[in-house]
C-alpha cells in the first residue's frame, strides 16, 4: 500500500468531503488521518467550516424585505396584466 | 395562502410552465421556495445587509421579467441564481469603485493554501457564541476571500449547485471550479481556526 505524506492527503481533503475519490485512495487517506493529527485537525475543522455555512438560520430574511420584494413583484405583475 | 398546500408539491418546472401562461400564483411561489436562499446567497456575497435586499429584489424583478426568455435548459434555481450572483457581483464592482477592473482579477488557483493552524476548534463553536456572533464571524471570513473564490464557495457548499452547475453559473471550467473550492475551504477554515481554536 502506498501511504501519503501530509501534502498529498491535504490535496485530496477537499475531494475526500466530496466524496470523489476512489476506494483505495480514501482508504489510504483515511488510514493517514488516524496517525496524523495536524492533517486530522485540518480535516475536521475543514468539514466543520462548511457545516457552519449551510445553518439555515443564518442570515434570516427580514421580514421588511419579504414585504417589500413580494410587493414590488405584485405590482409589476398587474402592470403586465393591465 | 389558500392554494399553496397543493403549488407547493408540483416541481419548480411544472410551475415556470404555469407562470408563463400567466400565473401569479405559482410565480409566486418560486419566489416563496427560493428567497430566503437567494436573501442568503446575497449576504454571504456581499456581507452587507442593504446589498443583499438589492440582490433579492433585482434577482427576482429580472426573473420575473426574463422568464419567458427561460429556456428552461437548466434548473430554475440555477437560472436564478446565475442572476442573483450578476447582481451581487456588480454591487462587489460598484463599492471598489473601479468598473473596469474584472472581478476575476484576484483569483489565484495556483497559490499557496498551505494551512497554518492546527490547533484543535472549541467543540460546537456555534452554541458558544450568540447568533449575531457567529454571523459576524462567518461574514467577516467570507469577505476575506476574494470575490471568485467565495462565489465558488457559495454555490458548492452552501447552496449545494453541482460542481458543473457551478461551472456553468459562473462560465469557468470544472476544474476551476474544484481547484478554487479546494482553496476557498482551506482559506476559510484558516480564518476561522484563528477565532475558534481551544486555548
Amino acid at each position: 500500500m502506498t501511504l501519503l505524506n501530509c501534502e498529498d492527503c491535504l490535496e485530496q481533503i477537499s475531494n475526500y468531503l466530496d466524496g470523489e475519490i476512489d476506494a483505495d485512495l480514501k482508504r489510504t487517506l483515511e488510514e493517514h488521518l488516524g496517525l496524523c493529527r495536524h492533517c486530522k485537525v485540518v480535516f475536521d475543522s475543514t468539514r466543520k467550516t462548511i457545516e457552519l455555512y449551510c445553518d439555515g438560520k443564518l442570515f434570516e430574511l427580514p421580514i421588511r424585505a419579504r414585504d417589500r420584494l413580494h410587493a414590488a413583484l405584485r405590482r409589476r405583475w398587474d402592470e403586465k396584466v393591465r | 395562502m389558500a392554494e399553496s398546500p397543493q403549488v407547493a408539491l408540483k416541481d419548480d418546472s411544472v410551475l415556470v410552465t404555469e407562470a408563463k401562461a400567466g400565473s401569479y400564483a405559482a410565480f409566486d411561489e418560486l419566489v416563496n421556495r427560493y428567497e430566503k436562499k437567494i436573501y442568503r446567497l446575497g449576504m454571504n456575497l456581499t456581507g452587507n445587509p442593504e446589498d443583499a435586499e438589492d440582490v433579492l429584489q433585482e434577482a427576482f424583478l429580472k426573473a420575473f421579467v426574463h422568464l419567458p426568455d427561460f429556456r428552461e435548459d437548466s434548473r430554475f434555481y440555477t437560472w436564478l441564481v446565475r442572476i442573483a450572483v450578476n447582481e451581487g457581483l456588480m454591487k462587489l464592482r460598484k463599492r471598489r469603485s473601479d468598473k473596469a477592473v474584472p472581478i476575476e482579477d484576484s483569483v489565484d488557483e495556483e497559490g499557496d493554501v498551505m494551512p497554518r493552524e492546527f490547533a484543535d476548534w472549541k467543540p460546537n463553536p456555534e452554541e458558544q457564541y450568540a447568533h449575531a456572533e457567529i454571523e459576524e464571524i462567518l461574514r467577516n471570513a467570507a469577505q476575506s476571500l476574494s470575490p471568485g473564490f467565495r462565489t465558488v464557495f457559495l454555490l458548492r457548499d452552501v447552496d449545494g449547485l453541482s460542481t458543473q452547475e457551478t461551472a456553468d453559473v459562473l462560465g469557468i471550467s470544472e476544474g476551476a471550479v474544484k481547484a478554487r473550492l479546494f482553496r476557498a475551504r482551506l482559506q476559510l477554515r484558516e480564518e476561522l481556526s484563528k477565532i475558534f481554536k481551544r486555548g
